[in-house]
């Protein structure tokens, strides 16, 4: 019987010294130092030592992110293009040059493929409305699939209600696995695109995109990655996948909130329409009409985030140097280690694909006659906090057949020691709500 | 009491587990459905009048232990009163979730248990819920 998280065999985080808390994987070493990289993992929630497994919402900053930041506004704060003077000049370059370093990141090939949002739900907005509302025609088809973030929904609707397109959507098994064997009716001469996540935020399954763009581009339908999930946490290259957009978020992968990506293919960002028009996106204006701009600027009206696209060009800099694939290893351990111990308690109930290959370092979990937010309110005094309820994917939470779940989802940094501590929390859950039952 | 203690007492998770007042009316007087679509918390509610007063009040709802006890707990605390003492118990409940009132109901004391949530900021529109449901379905019937 458990009656403190931190008197059972596994010792407390915090008496642990912050140099042992990885275990001595040859692959987790590398990992040691980084800890101490992220101010805020040494902060305590309600005098515990704080246990973060929300990444897949948003990560946590490293100081040089946070940093970057306090530099731009100190030494180089200026509106960027189009001045003439030295600090405006140093702005524009330095906000140009993490354009290039994105796409060298994602391996785009030319680093006007790289549009700057506000987040990754404004960069598929943009796809849609820009290449949607130019190119969809009525009896149109779009295919998505049935895990789909509500950022990967709505704005499609929106575009069937305008336009009178239809939607169709790939099914998932009892396992949160994609039905493929279904794409052959699902794709025709009707599909114009078709839309799907890399990585579920909800279920953590790794979908085949590779295998999915191919089919799509078969049928001359278009592909658009919603790679929130995937980019931040294994090497991604849009190259290799022929991706025709793929859109991710800053915030998800160390960097600063408010900028998010869309890459698109040049041929496409050149025959879309604008997304917003103002300044920046113009060519030449008179008073009844106006000429635009080339991508990538085209698309970026206004001033852009300008410090927080800078902080995330030090989150680029921080992953390149930590390494996409040492990420991917470490979490591919973290996820092999907590799907295995998770599976092995009864009352706990997981979802998404078994095989760590396919599953990302999202597990997403119930407890039996425990409502999510019971679980995450208990877990949060313990110091660790997790995600409760639908995730925004009220859709999947419908066929799953619950209201929501709970969700702890890793970064690099996290550690074996604080899936434990995970483990001997929901233990506690269980006591409060068990003792009850049992009277 | 440790907060957490005195948010899962046992008066709360015994109308978690065990609600009253479950299940449906057929012609009622009054019907209300509140969804908490930031977490998923979903309530519906009948409501049944003899004689200008709540012969009945019941429930069909999900979510959490501290919305659905709420909504046991209102059946109970509400029925028997009229629309108007029902209304006024109701202010007083939301006054003493939001704006710090106290939480005594002489008539039905178990209410009181709901004190703890007031520790979790983020969990009084879970408590809440089934009281503004409530209101909400006076509204939509207001002929009735």
């Amino acid at each position: 019987m458990m009656t403190d998280i931190h008197s059972g065999n596994i010792p407390a985080a915090s008496d642990i010294p912050e140099t042992s808390r990885v275990p001595a994987s040859d692959g987790a070493k590398i990992f040691k130092k980084t800890r101490d990289d992220f101010p805020i993992l040494k902060r305590k929630i309600y005098g515990k030592p704080l246990i973060y497994l929300d990444n897949a919402a948003t990560s946590q900053k490293p100081f040089s992110v946070i940093q970057a930041i306090q530099t731009y506004y100190e030494n180089s704060n200026a509106n960027i293009h189009r001045g003439v003077h030295h600090l405006a000049e140093e702005a524009t370059s330095a906000y140009e040059a993490v354009r290039k370093k994105t796409a060298a990141f994602i391996h785009a090939k030319d680093h006007h493929s790289i549009l700057f949002t506000r987040n990754c739900t404004e960069a598929i907005n943009l796809a849609a409305f820009s290449w949607g509302r130019k190119f969809l025609k009525p009896g149109d088809e779009i295919l998505l699939t049935e895990m789909e973030h509500h950022s990967n929904l709505i704005p499609w609707h929106f575009l069937k209600n305008e336009k009178g397109i239809e939607l169709k959507f790939i099914p998932f098994n009892e396992e949160g696995i994609l039905n493929l064997s279904k794409l052959p009716e699902l794709l025709s001469s009707r599909t114009k695109l078709v839309s799907l996540t890399h990585i579920s935020n909800s279920l953590g399954t790794i979908n085949p995109i590779k295998q999915i763009i191919e089919a799509a581009h078969e049928k001359g339908a278009l592909v658009l990655i919603d790679g929130a999930q995937s980019v931040p946490h294994l090497p991604v290259d849009v190259q290799d996948l022929n991706c025709d957009f793929l859109a991710f978020s800053s915030h998800k992968m160390l960097g600063p909130t408010g900028v998010g990506i869309l890459y698109g293919k040049l041929e496409l960002l050149e025959a879309m329409d604008p997304f917003m028009g103002g300044g920046e996106m113009i060519r030449e204006v008179w008073l009844d009409h106006s000429t635009y701009s080339k991508p990538p600027w085209k698309y970026e009206a206004g001033t852009p985030n300008i410090a927080d696209t800078i902080g995330f060009g030090a989150a680029l800099d921080y992953l390149n140097q930590t390494g996409m694939k040492e990420i991917q290893k470490q979490e591919e351990e973290l996820t092999r280690f907590a799907l295995q111990r998770f599976s092995a308690e009864k009352e706990i109930k997981v979802y998404g694909p078994q095989n760590f290959k396919i599953h990302a370092g999202i597990i997403s979990f119930n407890l039996e006659g425990i409502h999510p937010h019971d679980v995450g309110t208990i877990l949060d005094q313990e110091g660790i906090a997790i995600r409760a309820g639908h995730h925004c994917t009220q859709p999947l939470m419908r066929k799953l057949g619950v209201s929501g779940t709970a969700r702890a989802s890793f970064y690099f940094y996290n550690t074996k020691e604080e899936v434990e501590l995970l483990l001997q929390s929901i233990q506690k859950v269980f006591q409060i709500f068990h003792h009850a039952a049992a009277r | 009491m440790l907060p957490l203690d005195e948010l899962y007492q046992e008066v709360i998770l015994d109308h978690y587990k065990n609600p009253k007042n479950q299940g449906t009316i057929e012609n009622p007087d009054y019907k209300g459905h509140g969804v908490n679509p930031l977490c998923g918390d979903d309530v519906e509610i009948w409501i049944k009048l003899e004689n200008g007063k709540i012969k009945s009040l019941k429930s069909i709802g999900k979510g959490c232990a501290v919305s659905q006890a709420s909504l046991s707990m209102m059946g109970e605390a509400l029925q028997g009163k009229s629309i108007e003492e029902a209304r006024q118990a109701v202010e007083k409940f939301k006054k003493g979730m939001l704006e710090g009132g106290e939480l005594h109901f002489e008539e039905y004391p178990d209410l009181e248990a709901l004190e703890g949530v007031k520790k979790f900021p983020v969990r009084i529109k879970c408590a809440v819920l089934p009281w503004n449901t409530f209101l909400e379905a006076l509204e939509s019937h207001p002929s009735a």
